[in-house]
């Protein structure tokens, strides 16, 4: 290997960590295969189906679209960080279950990310999306067994009263 | 008379199962494998790591239609890392598919791109993906042959060496046929006043499950036993043709399914990467991981079977149906797969859906050098349905009567057994027309003709599908073992698998209704075939009726064994207890489940409290005419789908679809709506975005990006209305519901667009650009001033 490996410092699911990594490495390829963090799902490793979202500062990302020297200096979530032992799932995973939003579960835990992305952002601004805003800002994940309704039920269940919780987000 | 005789019967069997009070049945039940998935920590094919694992790649053909001069794999072979190749030359191996017409690797020609010629492990993927690149293959090109009619001409040549056409059926390239009929066509088709004949184009379609397809083989040199985590719907079956393809004893390959990351038919068979994985483990004696990237998903798993159909149908002038005449041709691709036997699906809607006096049908695969095609959820129903309900809509423009009227005069009934011999002994065909009917307002919107840029329109389809698994192989049975242990645990063991659809959570429900014992204290075992019973696997909707009937006989059993060691102990007379709260209760005595256990267990004489039952359903073989009663229920359901098009871009928006279908009864509602709404997403999809496209065989869309799914902004408005005729042979009276939802999607919304726009549509999907192409035409061909406005 000739390719020279840079150094990066992050903080995953509240870890802070360092590595060394070829600039090539893609997120979802640090995040799988060096962390083991088997949660972030390749669906098509093209940024087209959502199944590989983890959060970075705050916002949703395909993991697989996305270099692993990018989050330099930055926090990254992802679904293993959701949950802790004293709350084992987070309020949207809930919400999920409750709204029978989960078949095969592949692409579940990107939609979970990003719903969780949404409700943080939508605390911030104080604002409820609609059904429609919703479903607009889930555009970018695909599910082929639920048809959406029930993940949109539950999207929109959570985020009428998302919950903002810092101490879930490791900091 | 006869009639309404077998209402009564009905009837009376009706009120028996509704007697029962049922406490968890009916009731809305999360998914209890559902916490592993929303956390992350479900271990997909695609998570698993074996100490010392190899991953595994394949080389396919460059050409759709070649011949293979030689394959050099020195220079590949000399790269640090790659620890195996295997060509054809290297193996011994069994053809693979039920027509045994596919070579695992091929070695003498290749006919479509999924051709596989040769396979690498190495240390990582990219090694893998890099031995690819240096393997060297010498093509002398063939022209393919892309259509299937071309196919069937006398001059061309034989596409698939091992085709058994000209013995079987009178042409080389004719790999599998089907003709079926009933009834005297001749004079049937005398007494039609309206007769309509059209051709209909189904397109090539994919499962596109969010996992890609994916398996770790793991060989034993030690013991020679091959473990394969196979993300297969049908291990049993799966495990006896790997041993076939391998030369192996079956009972030595063990199949362990990971968490499957969606199915709908794509996994019903065995596909050559797979056997091609097990030899990679073999070869090296190190376990091996091979995972589909997306595009190879696009380009190397089934597809739906893509056809032409030539469907004549008549009705009287009453508007009674008078017969069908159906010819088929499917373009089969180049080896055969299920995709061929759609058929057998296919006959049952021509012969059975609505009433039909006289039917003739015949349907012909034809080897091309295309890829071939699977098994895909509704299994050649939304083609044979579209065809038929598209024709009916025409026959009822031409007589002159209502869409709503002339399926409602035809509709199936209870009792009816019909031409084919499907004996349809409650039916919730009539029921759900008619709700789907009243709920959409179907006949004002129908009536109401729009102008202007957007135009809606409505339209009207409805389905029949087995419901009570179906007869087609040796058996279509599970086994089910039951352990209850002496703290109050029980551990069902089924034959059946758990591939997304919530099977594990309707047993567990109907473990927990008939045993009185929380669904917290029940586990489902169902993932490994050195330990589960033997099952069919997940088709034709037939998991919660097989299984569930299955699980029921079992416990029948297990309570004949508690019954008995609680009468002794609450010293009274043995008999049908009440199960209820983790205690089985007398009249005025009780006690704990699990103390009856340890008393079993530790009392005297000891004792085991287990169970085991295979459950066969009644339905019965079809002859070789194909006419027999095939399953032990049937589906009924109808959708009216109402769309908006815009006609300045073609764009068809499906704003609702009502839907109404018969499920016997509802055992977990919250589950069967998400495969309402689920499979309606597919049939959607079908009729207005998806398709794989092909220029000489290769295809040009394999990506999301370019073969278009839809997301969450597409979906309508969904009203589901069950109806429940609580058939006496489905658990609870339940009927298989998974694939009934997508059956008649495409049929409806082409139907609404017709509807709304006046235009016929005789071929799916309907894009933009093909809605926009009919549009045009048909207002080129209208004078200016009479115009329809």
């Amino acid at each position: 290997m000739d390719k020279k490996q840079v150094p990066i410092s992050f903080t995953i699911n509240g870890k802070k960590m360092t590595r060394q990594v070829n600039p090539s490495l893609l997120l979802i390829h640090l995040i799988r295969d060096e962390l083991k963090l088997k949660g972030t799902k390749p669906g098509c490793m093209e940024g087209e189906c959502g199944a590989c979202t983890v959060i970075v500062d705050g916002r949703a990302v395909n993991s697989c679209l996305y270099l692993a020297v990018n989050i330099d200096g930055k926090q990254v979530n992802t679904i293993e960080g959701l949950s802790t032992v004293e709350r084992p799932l987070h309020p949207v995973q809930h919400k999920i279950l409750e709204h029978g939003a989960v078949q095969c579960g592949f692409c579940t835990p990107g939609f979970v990310l990003s719903i969780k992305a949404i409700g943080d952002e939508c605390v911030e601004q104080g604002i409820v999306p609609s059904r429609k805003e919703i479903a607009k800002e889930l555009e970018g994940h695909l599910c082929r067994c639920t048809g959406y309704v029930k993940i949109l039920d539950a999207a929109e269940d959570y985020l009428a009263h998302p919950i903002l919780q810092n101490s879930s987000d490791h900091g | 008379m006869r009639l309404r005789i077998i209402w009564l019967i009905q009837s009376f069997k009706t009120a028996l199962i509704m007697d029962k009070k049922l406490k968890l049945i009916g009731k809305s039940t999360p998914k209890l494998d559902g916490s592993e998935r929303v956390s992350g920590r479900a271990v997909y094919g695609h998570d698993i790591e074996l100490p010392n694992m190899l991953h595994g790649m394949i080389l396919r053909s460059r050409y759709p239609s070649a011949r293979i001069k030689s394959i050099d794999c020195s220079e590949a072979l000399e790269l640090d890392g790659v620890e195996c190749i295997i060509t054809a030359n290297d193996v011994d191996v069994n053809r693979i598919s039920y027509k045994r017409d596919h070579p695992v690797l091929k070695g003498e020609t290749v006919n479509c791109q999924r051709d596989e010629l040769a396979a690498v492990a190495a240390t990582s993927r990219e090694t893998a993906r890099k031995a690819l690149r240096l393997i060297k293959v010498d093509y002398e090109v063939m022209e393919g042959i892309f259509d299937p009619f071309e196919a069937l001409k006398e001059d061309a040549r034989q596409i698939n060496l091992y085709g058994k056409g000209a013995e079987s059926f009178g042409n080389k390239n004719i790999a599998e046929s089907f003709t079926y009929s009933h009834g005297n066509l001749e004079e049937q088709k005398k007494n039609s006043r309206v007769i309509v004949s059209r051709r209909y184009r189904l397109p090539r379609v994919t499962h596109c499950c969010l996992a890609t397809s994916n398996i770790t083989a793991d060989y034993s040199v030690l013991d020679g036993r091959l473990t394969l985590y196979a993300s297969t719907q049908v291990p049993f079956l799966y495990q006896r043709d790997m041993a076939h393809a391998l030369k192996m004893d079956p009972s030595r390959i063990r199949i362990i399914q990971p968490t499957i990351g969606g199915g709908f038919g794509s996994k019903l068979d065995m596909y050559p990467f797979e056997p091609i994985c097990a030899l990679l483990s073999m070869k090296t004696g190190k376990p091996v991981q091979l995972l589909y990237d997306r595009e190879e998903e696009f380009i190397a798993s089934p597809t739906r079977q893509t056809m032409v159909i030539d469907l004549t149908t008549g009705a009287d002038a009453e508007g009674k149906f008078t017969f069908r005449e159906v010819r088929i041709i499917m373009d089969n691709g180049a080896y055969t797969s299920w995709g061929a036997t759609t058929p057998f699906v296919m006959m049952q809607t021509y012969s059975s859906l609505y009433q039909v006096p006289a039917c003739h049908f015949r349907a012909d695969a034809i080897y091309t050098n295309n890829p071939f095609a699977g098994s895909f959820r509704g299994y050649g129903n939304p083609q044979a349905t579209f065809s038929v309900e598209r024709n009916i809509d025409l026959m009822a423009e031409e007589l002159g009567i209502g869409k709503d009227e002339i399926r409602l005069i035809n509709a199936n009934y209870p009792g009816e057994i019909t031409g084919q011999g499907l004996h349809f002994k409650t039916c919730g065909a009539k029921p759900a027309l008619m709700k789907v009917l009243e709920t959409s307002d179907y006949e004002r919107k129908n009536r109401e003709k729009q102008n202007g840029r957007y135009r809606r329109g409505v339209g009207l389809a409805s389905m029949l599908h087995v419901g009570g698994g179906a007869k087609i192989y040796r058996s279509d049975g599970c086994g089910t073992r039951l352990k209850l242990d002496h703290y109050g645990y029980l551990t069902i063991v089924t034959g059946s698998s758990e591939i997304g659809q919530g099977s594990e959570t309707v047993l567990a429900m109907i473990a927990s209704e008939e045993l009185g014992i929380p669904l917290q204290q029940i586990r489902v075992i169902n993932t490994d075939t050195d330990i589960k019973p033997w099952d069919v696997g997940v088709h034709a909707s037939r998991t919660s009726f097989v299984a569930g009937n299955s699980l029921l006989g079992a416990i029948r059993l297990l309570k004949d064994k508690l019954n008995l060691k609680a009468a002794r102990l609450m010293e009274c007379e043995t008999g049908d207890f009440l199960y209820e709260a983790g205690s089985i209760r007398a009249d005025q005595k009780e006690i704990k489940i699990d103390k009856v256990v340890r008393e079993m267990h530790f009392g005297s004489p000891n004792e085991l409290c287990v169970a085991e039952y295979f459950y066969e359903p009644p339905s019965s073989f079809q002859d070789k005419q194909y006419m027999g009663d095939v399953s032990g229920n049937y589906a009924f359901a109808s959708q009216v789908a109402e769309v908006e098009v815009d006609t300045y871009t073609g764009k068809v928006k499906v704003l609702n679809v009502y839907v109404s279908q018969d499920v016997g009864r509802v055992l977990n509602p919250v589950g069967l709506q998400g495969q309402i709404e689920g499979g309606l997403a597919i049939g959607i999809g079908y009729a207005l975005t998806e398709e794989m496209i092909y220029e000489k065989g290769v295809l040009q869309n394999p990506s999301f990006h370019e073969y278009k799914l839809l997301t969450p902004v597409d979906m309508p408005d969904i009203h589901f209305y069950p109806i429940e005729t609580l058939d006496e042979a489905g658990p609870y009276g339940s009927k298989g519901a998974g694939e009934a939802p997508l059956i008649p999607s495409a049929a409806a919304i082409a139907n609404a667009v017709s509807d709304a726009l006046g235009v016929e549509f005789q071929s799916l999907p309907l894009t933009p650009e093909n809605v926009l192409r009919a549009w045009s035409e048909k207002r080129q061909h209208e004078p200016a001033n009479s115009r329809k406005v």
